[in-house]
């Protein structure tokens, strides 16, 4: 699928490796039509985009959990290895990190919960992790592709909406089970339809339940889905800038992707911070009672 | 950019890495952490009690030394004492063993010079016997004569 034209080019790299089902009566990219559903490897973007809901995309899970291993190998060895003693290298390092994320959740998040740092230190290094890969230039991914075989390879997990958003969504049940632990169920249902319109007599708070309702929920919904899109969005203008560069430089992109790999230093650890310090903003505001 | 069943496997690497991470990772760090800090704790600690004991030896090393430094001057002293009185001591002893030898011998000039008078009268009586015999040409009565001749040499 070699791309010719710029927005051929442009559009391949921000193709996913995808693995999925098609239905029947597709066109496949060899011209043929698919005689039953089938699964399939995508080779071009029609059979993509027959693609329903049941598709996976390969490279943002291989590369998610292969980096994801990464970060879990190294803070590991190190946990294994961590004394009261002098610490030094990598462990310093590592125990940096730890005390950080553990300063910036004991900063905002007031109650007891065993799971919430090492929540944040999971979303905080691992983000960053797979955001660093998109330093890597761009065509190294799909060169290494090519010598496999494969017709897409996209290794950078949070350029894809999928990747974000299930973390951010995985925050959303989060947050729903810390407010029905913290509050109990009815005191989460009320929440819900209580507020934010209060009124004191019963026939106002039965008219009012419909209105606060979806008015809670467009709020509880919007925290995860601008959590996700706010990461996606800027991993995603990162890469688009860096595809466009290498697209119309082409060995010169270096003269515009080192300065802006350079600004992208700067963004990659603080996305990944903002990521980890709303959700335990999030998580803090669910156990907290009003 | 669709969105599809993607979701729900990065959702399971999720919870999978947190739950390892917050069973195998994040305890022992912190714990190390932790551990770490009490021990730095204990350790400024313990450095403030040395010093405070530093200061406390210091105290008593001085006192010690001040005490022992009086005590050093009281035993002199109690030498000096010591001495003088010997001294004193000796000097009586000598001065009554002198008084005691000159007593001695003026009691044994004394003596002798008695002795001698004593002998000295003895013979000046058989001297005066001799003489009166002579004298008178005959025997004289030693006996008879006694009280005369004791009297004549309590006399000389």
């Amino acid at each position: 699928m070699a791309a010719d034209t710029p927005t051929g080019y442009i559009k391949h790299h921000l193709s996913n490796l995808t693995y999925g089902k098609v239905p029947a009566g597709t066109e496949l990219c060899d011209g043929s039509v698919a005689q039953s559903e089938q699964w399939l490897l995508a080779a071009c973007e029609s059979e993509m985009d027959a693609m329903g809901f049941w598709a996976f995309h390969v490279d943002s899970l291989a590369f998610s959990g292969l980096l994801g291993v990464l970060f879990i190998a190294i803070f590991a060895m190190v946990a294994r290895r961590a004394s009261a003693g002098v610490p030094s290298g990598l462990v310093n390092f590592v125990e940096m990190v730890v005390e950080f994320v553990d300063t910036s959740v004991r900063d905002s998040f007031h109650g007891k919960s065993k799971l919430i740092a090492p929540l944040a230190l999971t979303i905080f290094c691992w983000v960053f992790i797979m955001s660093s890969v998109k330093l890597l230039p761009v065509d190294s991914a799909t060169g290494l592709a090519n010598l496999f075989g494969l017709h897409y390879l996209k290794i950078v997990p949070t350029v894809d909406p999928n990747i974000t958003l299930a973390m951010s969504f995985s925050v959303l049940f989060l947050v729903i089970g810390f407010s029905i632990s913290s509050k109990g169920f009815g005191g989460f249902i009320g929440e819900l339809t209580l507020h934010p319109f209060e009124v004191k007599n019963p026939i106002g708070k039965v008219l009012f339940i419909p209105i606060n309702f979806i008015l809670e929920t467009v709020a509880l919904l919007a925290k995860p889905v601008s959590l996700g899109l706010r990461l996606f969005g800027n991993m995603f203008a990162g890469e688009f800038v860096f595809i466009l560069l290498a697209a119309m430089l082409g060995y010169w992109q270096f003269i515009g992707a080192v300065p802006w790999a350079i600004f992208h230093l700067l963004v990659i650890p603080l996305q990944s911070f903002i990521f980890m310090i709303l959700t335990i903003v999030y998580l803090s505001m669910a156990s907290e009672h009003h | 950019m669709n969105i599809n069943a993607t979701l729900l496997g990065q959702v399971v690497w999720f919870a999978l890495f947190v739950w390892f991470c917050m069973k195998f990772v994040w305890p022992p760090i912190m714990g190390a952490l932790t551990e770490r800090k009490q021990k730095i704790a204990d350790g400024l600690s313990a450095a403030d009690r040395a010093a405070r004991d530093l200061e406390l030896a210091q105290a008593k090393a001085s006192s010690n030394l001040h005490e022992a430094k009086e005590k050093a001057a009281e035993i002199i002293e109690a030498a000096n004492r010591r001495a003088n009185q010997i001294l004193e001591e000796a000097k009586v002893n000598a001065k009554t063993e002198g008084d005691r030898l000159v007593a001695k011998a003026q009691a044994e000039i004394e003596q002798e010079v008695n002795q001698a008078r004593e002998q000295l009268r003895k013979e000046v009586s058989a001297l005066a016997l001799k003489g009166a015999e002579q004298v008178l040409g005959a025997e004289v009565n030693q006996d008879a004569h006694k009280q005369l001749l004791e009297q004549l040499a309590a006399e000389l």
